[in-house]
């Protein structure tokens, strides 16, 4: 039996790829691997699954149906975007949380010192 | 016991303002930061106590010669013992401010600890949906994004390293090697607490333009510190391209989501006179000498002497007469 933490990034990836919201039923079906029957995963463990995506802010649910359905709340891209943003500092200060490679260093002296490495040597 | 409290006042005072400006300007960290980081963490610890030790031991000063028996008769005060005098308004003020600062500093510190590590929290949770292990090094993640981008989540039980598919992409596998040693030593050296201890002290103090001074201090040194790490490993060069591929990739105030508006060409253009502000790159390029082991050994004993101090004094006021 997969982790919690396995399923939530099963979910996610199989709402991300989805084109439309999923029920609980569509993503167990879908988490049934070819290996497994579909009775080994509970729906309520779907459910538990998406009920913390969903505190979490990542999953939004559809509740104008019934069963609900889920939809991943943005894209994969744009996560991956925000995530970089909070590494480079540019989306609040979180210099404190993360330490970047780069720290302290401008595009622009970056430029000045490709031309110092390429300079050809002289003397 | 009054003259030690001018005494600390007066260190405090010291090491509030000119002491940190003028180490902010001293040239000689960039050839020693460990001896540099050292020091600032002695100027920082020694002016909080001693801010803290001045208002006390003066507000204690009509409470008893030494800093037990005042505390004792202070306690006994609290308690309503009539056989107690009240040291007047003005030393129960600077007795309560003294506390209070006390309380202050130690406060805000846990309060960033807490909210760092929510802040890691969440970004670690993302990362375990977004990212792929890496094959390169344990601990290691990759997120699926063409900036070339560094970096690590420190942790008390798990730290990670995250690089993105641009950097992988972008950089030889030595350049590769240098950016996880850089990073590496962040993680084994646990440079996020003193940049967490910094950045308290700064929100603290956020009135002392030299508690900025310091953050900004430590923050370079770490980085040296960390080139010096990865320079056990990789030539020079190696670590300078790394360093160059990344940082051109990202202009100022451009999140990898806008692409750069000028391309490292241009900047190069813009760039007349080739003049390296940032110290880090001065001394990766320079190679500096580290300071003797006399001079670094000096830099220690001051380390040394501005924790004793103030510990002594406040130990034993009557010391100062």
């Amino acid at each position: 039996m997969a982790s919690l933490g396995d399923l939530e990034r099963s979910v996610m990836e199989l709402l991300w790829d989805s084109a439309e919201p999923l029920t609980a039923n569509d993503l167990r079906d879908e988490l049934a691997a070819p290996g497994e029957t579909a009775k080994d995963l509970a729906v309520t463990t779907v459910l538990t699954v998406l009920a913390r995506l969903e505190k979490k802010g990542l999953v939004v649910r559809e509740r104008s149906t019934r069963p609900h359905r889920y939809n991943a709340s943005s894209t994969r891209e744009d996560h991956t975007v925000n995530l970089l943003n909070e590494a480079l500092g540019t989306a609040q200060d979180r210099e404190a949380v993360l330490a970047r490679f780069i720290g302290g260093i401008s595009a622009d002296e970056a430029a000045t010192l490709r031309a110092i490495l390429d300079a050809p040597k002289t003397a | 016991m009054l003259l030690t409290s001018y005494f600390l006042a007066a260190l405090a005072i010291a090491l509030a303002w000119p002491t940190p400006l003028a180490l902010s300007k001293a040239s000689w960290p960039a050839r020693s930061p460990v001896a540099a980081v050292v020091l600032w963490q002695g100027i920082a610890l020694a002016g909080g106590l001693s801010m803290v030790g001045a208002m006390l031991v003066w507000g204690l000063d009509p409470l008893g010669d030494d800093l037990l028996t005042a505390l004792h008769q202070g306690w006994l005060l609290l308690l309503g013992d009539p056989t107690v005098t009240s040291p007047g308004v003005v030393h129960l003020f600077a007795l309560s401010a003294a506390f209070l600062f006390g309380f202050h500093l130690v406060l805000t510190l846990i309060r960033a600890t807490w909210r760092t590590s929510r802040q890691r929290k969440k970004h670690r949770e993302l990362l375990m949906l977004l990212s792929n292990p890496s094959s390169l090094s344990p601990n290691t993640l990759v997120l699926d994004h063409d900036t070339p981008v560094a970096y690590c989540v420190p942790g008390l039980t798990r730290s990670v390293t995250v690089l993105s598919r641009g950097l992988l992409d972008q950089l030889s596998e030595e350049e590769q090697h240098a950016v996880l040693a850089h990073e590496h030593s962040h993680l084994e050296q646990r440079h996020d607490l003193l940049i967490l201890a910094f950045t308290a002290w700064h929100e603290a103090l956020p009135w002392l333009p030299t508690s900025r001074l310091a953050l900004d201090a430590v923050r370079q040194l770490i980085e040296m510190l960390a080139d010096d790490q990865a320079l056990d490993e990789v030539e020079r060069p190696v670590l300078l391209r790394a360093i160059v591929t990344v940082a051109s990739a990202i202009a100022p105030g451009q999140g990898p989501d806008q692409p750069a508006a000028r391309s490292a060409t241009a900047d190069l253009e813009a760039v007349p006179t080739g003049e390296l502000s940032s110290s880090r790159l001065q001394r990766l390029l320079a190679n500096p000498n580290p300071l003797s082991t006399a001079q670094r050994s000096l830099v220690y004993l001051s380390t040394t002497l501005l924790l004793v101090i103030p510990t002594v004094l406040l130990v034993t006021p009557r010391l100062l007469g």
